[in-house]
């Protein structure tokens, strides 16, 4: 390795206030509200931060409306993984010496659009002229057109993904702030109103307002902070297509390949040393694909492995699952605003720290694996709360 | 209905347009390598070379994958309709639209045989979409 991930640590955490519906705060106001209670976490001043990351708003914008005089900024935006990204950066640049102490927020009014943006594509884009003529309206219709070819690769049906929905629920079900709780059934998620077949709109993510925020200092500073430190093991990163129609094969993700592979080799684990996982999951298929090209299971074995409730809650007197997996209750249950990626970094933390809502009991290692746009981009990170 | 979300072509992409407004699907391939790619660009993504030709494709190809929209996008009409990926004969994928068929799962078959069909949206612009292939 070229530079020593493992000096870098997670020492303050927080996501928004309310999460949910917060039509009185607009977008910014949502990274603020996530910083403020990120800095309060890690007993900080914005004076204090002397580094700033985000995506969906410009860095700039961040920096200013903190009053943050930065000798650091990344704006990189790849999607809802931006910000698993932006913790690979951030530890690199901790050990360039870029910085001593960054900040990472998230903030969007996915749900009440207050001082939002529009989903416009210039039409003479790539994605403009050879996929919006075709009629794909956002997300629902884009991320899961490599789906059939998937299931019917490894002779699924799209009810074999509903079990997906259906743990995640029981997850949620633990989770006080989760927006949905009530349990659901295979048969509930089947039934469910068709929003693009073989999709219907329990296999996908909620619309919610929300924000978090994390920030980063080396590993040394770590110990002298009020929380419990969050080491960083590994990272990784890649980037595949702007087209979902473009992806190298429908049956993988290449992106999630290459950013898995990597945070796995720099944080010199393996898959049985992981405790607890999240899985970005817009939609029902894509803990699919994570599960196979994290390599936890061979391709095609991730449904039967999520069914057989490896990855489920403790329930009716059974253990829980040997690789809990969304333990908030995800994107389909918990919330989803719109770039899902840094609540999928929170609930790490939060295992990580022992604070989650569906503790893992003892979890050591949490991997925070999330997608950016429609299997755009890919960005995988391996945390411990043990000092490597 | 509004008019059809359209394609503006950029100078990298005319010849794909025209093609279509011609009535002929035009790919590009490698003379080094001999890949052919898609979506339009001026050299080989799999060498890099710049030695690339446009060519006329066959214009067949096979139902790849797709999703059949519920919700239309107001330029779409009211019916849902499949947004689908073909893979031609040639080996790229391309997104697109299947005509001439039920836009339901049992008349979709995936693998099934396409042929395309230019759809004539303006003076310029013609959409490639697909049909099956009948018998």
């Amino acid at each position: 390795m070229s530079w020593k991930q493992k000096s870098v640590a997670v020492v303050g955490a927080a996501e928004t206030t309310r999460m949910g519906k917060i039509p009185d705060v607009s977008v910014i106001g949502l990274h603020a509200d996530a910083a403020l209670n990120a800095m309060a976490d890690a007993g900080l001043k914005p004076s204090d931060i002397d580094g700033v990351a985000t995506a969906g708003i410009s860095p700039v914008e961040l920096a200013h409306y903190l009053g943050i005089k930065p000798t650091y900024a990344d704006g990189t935006s790849v999607g809802g993984c931006s910000f698993m990204l932006h913790v690979r950066h951030a530890a690199a640049a901790i050990n360039a010496g870029l910085a001593t102490t960054i900040l990472i927020t998230h903030g969007e009014s996915g749900r009440s659009r207050v001082g939002a943006g529009g989903f416009g594509r210039s039409p003479s884009s790539l994605m403009g002229q050879f996929e919006m003529p075709y009629g794909p309206v956002g997300p629902p219709t884009m991320f899961t057109v490599p789906v059939l070819r998937y299931l019917k690769t490894h002779g699924l049906k799209p009810e074999d993904m509903a079990p997906v929905a259906t743990i995640q629920r029981e997850w949620a079900a633990l989770n006080p702030r989760a927006s949905f709780k009530d349990p659901i059934t295979v048969d509930d998620v089947m039934n469910a109103d068709m929003i693009a077949w073989p999709f219907t709109k329990l296999m996908c993510c909620l619309v919610t307002d929300g924000g978090g925020a994390l920030i980063l200092t080396s590993a040394e500073r770590a110990k002298d902070f009020p929380q419990k430190p969050v080491y960083v093991l590994g990272t990784g990163e890649s980037v595949e297509t702007p087209m979902v129609s473009q992806m190298y094969d429908f049956n993988h993700s290449t992106a999630f390949r290459i950013s898995g592979k990597k945070a796995f080799e720099t944080a010199g684990i393996s898959h049985a040393d992981v405790d607890h996982l999240m899985i970005y999951d817009a939609f029902a298929h894509l803990p699919l694909y994570g599960l196979e090209d994290l390599g936890f299971v061979k391709p095609g074995e991730a449904a039967a492995f999520i069914k057989e409730r490896n990855t489920a809650p403790p329930s009716g007197g059974k253990p829980g699952g040997k690789l809990p997996l969304n333990t908030n209750g995800g994107g389909l249950s918990y919330m989803h605003s719109g770039m899902y990626g840094m609540y999928a970094l929170q609930e790490s933390v939060r295992q990580m720290r022992g604070t989650a809502a569906a503790q893992v009991p003892g979890a050591k290692i949490s991997v925070s694996h999330g997608v950016g746009g429609m299997f755009a981009a890919s960005g995988t990170i391996v945390f411990s709360n043990e000092a490597p | 209905m509004p008019p059809r979300m359209l394609p503006e072509p950029t100078p990298e992409t005319r010849h794909f347009w025209d093609g279509c407004r011609e009535g002929e699907l035009r790919l590009q391939r490698c003379t080094s390598c001999q890949d052919s790619y898609f979506p339009p660009r001026p050299f080989c993504p799999h060498c890099g070379s710049r030695d690339v030709e446009v060519y006329k494709a066959s214009g067949e190809g096979v139902l790849w994958s797709y999703v059949i929209n519920q919700r239309p996008r107001p330029d779409m009409g009211t019916e849902p309709y499949a947004i689908a990926v073909v893979k031609l004969a040639e080996g790229p994928t391309m997104m697109t639209n299947i005509v001439d068929c039920p836009q339901t799962p049992e008349a979709l078959q995936l693998d099934m045989p396409v042929k395309v069909s230019f759809s004539k949206q303006s003076d310029d612009i013609s959409l490639p979409l697909f049909a099956p292939v009948k018998g």
